[in-house]
């Protein structure tokens, strides 16, 4: 299969909808000639011109509230909000106007919106340009939440979401950008809510999305050549809806629930995750406490040194891992 | 103040339709009062905000209105929906909570819409509804729907940053929305005077580069003409601000001691009353009778008692409704 890049995939996801909907377009800061600040939009302007492919003032209230204006009127807006953190900027028009509009109204308003929205450390941008805030909109009923983790999934959920008739934030992974990947050349869409198990195993659960997947993967393997362990990884992709069904039934094979993210571990989804396993059919089957491997309970720092330590590492993850298959109780 | 000539019999409303402002003058009246009624005796759950005094502007300006373009509204929205053509009676039952109501009973009065309609809702944060007004306007635009969409506001939202951010994007893309401030004085407690830095609110709109007009807003007939213009100016070429100078006459919401104005202020408003002086200007200018307005008073009056009978014996929305229509 060919490979492109997370970012391609997103621009063809775009472009692709785009093509066969007119209702469709994208709007927000520099995405026309400029591409975008991580050039995933690069091209689509002089593909679809300027009335579909929007700049934007630096407004983030009115770039989240005008795509909820144009949704409940019929069309099917993608914003691009440069930085996830700018999100709290336009936050009301997020969470109190587009995610509420439709249980307000009785169901008296279809609100077909995506806003996407690069996430995650890495960059070297510090404490107000590099966080995972995808918990919070996970909290906010009304809203679907997406964290693809890989250029197919980015694709095939990003198709989902501009066809889906309610507000989707879509959490994209700013250090897999350039990352390439298999990308079917054929039409395909992946639903949300579904989870993806992206390696089989039968001693532990290794739950996880977006960015941390590839270092879960690099995990597993590794310890599956070394030492024979069999970790399941397993990418919920969707965080809302939640594929509970696939979580609990891998935890109840593996016995075993490791929880990586990004995102502060404090308050963060993976705390959401364990509930949901030890609120399940699968809590008899544990035979080790649900961990959760996330970020330090710090802002992001700046010094590169720093900022590799504050989100989980391949050391932490990894001991985290063998001392989940060493657990005895009482031990 | 738009021009003079204006607010003298003009030949393009006829009877039938300067009829229709009054009867929903005295509709919105009569609502808000029994809103008030019921809530006085404790029949009715949370809270609400009253337009009594105001009705002139709602009525103006949606009577400028053709039937497919849009309105959004504030928390202060009975008197929008109702200028906008809303049913009293799913309206009503929406009041009360009721499963007929235009939200299911899942809104209340602060959020009463009727997208269908073009009206796109009440809101319940100050400024709420202004980027999404916007955002109907592009869909026009993009669509080519040549529908105009008047976005309401009060004086608090001026001092939101949706605001700024929202007459700014409206401008630069030239959509075709009408803003409308309602400076009815008070946002809360605080007089405009000791909120806003501009006494002249127009000025917010020159910083945009938009024509701003500002009308008597209890004078129904200079909302209209002024609106109607800005309405087809916006539908030809963009975004109008209007700034509508009225009161409120009762309290910000049930809350409300009036500690913060005094009695001989809001007497001096009573006396401006837009619905008597309305009244009046048909007598003079318009062949009514005093017979024929106080007819219009009394079928309002009647259709809101007949709006309480029917959301009355609405039932309430099902516990098992709960859940629905959170998603579509």
């Amino acid at each position: 299969m060919r490979e492109i890049t997370y970012a391609e995939a997103i621009r063809e996801a775009m472009s692709e909808e785009m093509r066969q909907n007119d209702d469709v377009f994208l709007m927000g800061e520099d995405v026309g000639v400029y591409g975008g600040a991580f050039g995933v939009s690069l091209g689509m302007v002089d593909e679809f011109g300027s009335e579909r492919v929007r700049d934007m003032p630096i407004s983030e209230a009115a770039i989240i509230g005008s795509g909820v204006g144009a949704a409940a009127t019929g069309m099917r807006p993608i914003v691009e909000i440069q930085f996830s953190d700018f999100l709290t900027i336009g936050m009301d028009q997020l969470v109190n106007q587009g995610a509420k509009m439709r249980y307000m109204f009785g169901g008296n308003a279809t609100v077909p919106l995506v806003v996407r929205a690069p996430e995650g450390s890495g960059t070297g941008a510090a404490a107000q340009h590099s966080q995972s805030l995808e918990a919070w909109f996970a909290h906010i009923p009304g809203l679907k939440v997406a964290v693809p983790s890989t250029p197919e999934d980015a694709k095939g959920m990003l198709k989902s979401a501009i066809r889906d008739d309610n507000p989707v934030v879509f959490f994209e992974q700013k250090l897999l950008y350039r990352k390439k990947g298999p990308v079917p050349e054929k039409e395909y869409t992946i639903p949300l809510g579904k989870a993806r198990i992206h390696r089989d195993g039968g001693d532990l659960s290794l739950i996880t999305y977006g960015r941390m997947l590839p270092l879960c993967l690099d995990i597993a393997k590794e310890l599956s050549d070394e030492h024979g362990i069999e970790v399941e990884v397993v990418d919920p992709r969707t965080i809302r809806p939640l594929d509970r069904e696939t979580l609990i039934s891998s935890v109840k094979k593996t016995g075993r629930a490791l929880i990586v993210h990004e995102a502060v571990t404090m308050g963060g989804f993976g705390g959401e995750i364990a509930a949901v396993l030890a609120d399940s059919e699968a809590f008899p089957y544990l035979d080790a406490p649900i961990r959760r491997v996330g970020g330090l309970d710090v802002p992001i720092p700046y010094c590169p040194e720093l900022e590799k330590q504050v989100v989980p590492t391949h050391d932490s993850v990894r001991s985290a891992v063998l001392e989940l298959l060493d657990w005895e109780y009482g031990s | 103040m738009a021009d003079k000539k204006k607010q003298h019999k003009n030949e393009e409303l006829g009877r039938e339709k300067l009829e229709d402002m009054l009867r929903k003058m005295q509709l919105i009246r009569s609502f808000e009062e029994k809103v008030a009624w019921f809530f006085s005796r404790g029949m009715v759950h949370g809270t609400t905000h009253l337009y009594i005094g105001e009705e002139a502007t709602a009525v103006g300006a949606t009577a400028a209105l053709r039937d497919d373009d849009y309105i959004t509204s504030t928390h202060r929205g009975h008197g929008h929906c109702i200028g906008k053509g809303i049913e009293l009676n799913r309206m009503m039952a929406e009041f009360l909570g009721k499963s007929d109501g235009y939200c299911k009973g899942k809104g209340g009065s602060m959020h009463i819409a009727d997208v269908r309609s073009g009206n796109l809702g009440a809101n319940g944060v100050v400024g709420g509804g202004i980027p999404i007004a916007v955002g109907a306007g592009l869909t026009s635009k993009m669509k080519k729907q040549d529908r105009v969409v008047l976005c309401f506001f009060g004086d608090g939202a001026n001092n939101q940053g949706s605001f700024h951010e929202s007459l700014n994007l409206a401008s630069v893309w030239k959509l075709p929305v009408v803003f409308l401030l309602e400076n009815n004085t008070y946002a809360m407690s605080l007089n405009v005077a000791k909120s806003t830095a501009v006494s002249d609110l127009t000025e917010r709109a020159r910083a945009y580069s938009m024509d701003a007009h500002q009308m008597d807003g209890n004078n129904v007939m200079e909302v209209y003409h002024t609106v109607r213009e800005a309405v087809e100016q916006a539908r030809e070429n963009g975004p109008v601000f209007l700034v509508s100078h009225t009161y409120r006459i009762m309290g910000h919401s049930k809350s409300d001691a009036n500690r913060y104005r005094t009695r001989e202020e809001i007497e001096a408003w009573k006396a401006k009353d837009p619905i008597p002086r309305f009244e009046q200007y048909l007598i003079e200018e318009h062949d009514f009778s005093r017979e024929d307005v106080d007819a219009v008073g009394e079928n309002a009056r009647n259709a809101i008692e007949e709006a309480v009978a029917y959301a009355e014996q609405s039932p309430f929305p099902s516990i098992e409704s709960i859940e629905e229509d959170v998603y579509a």
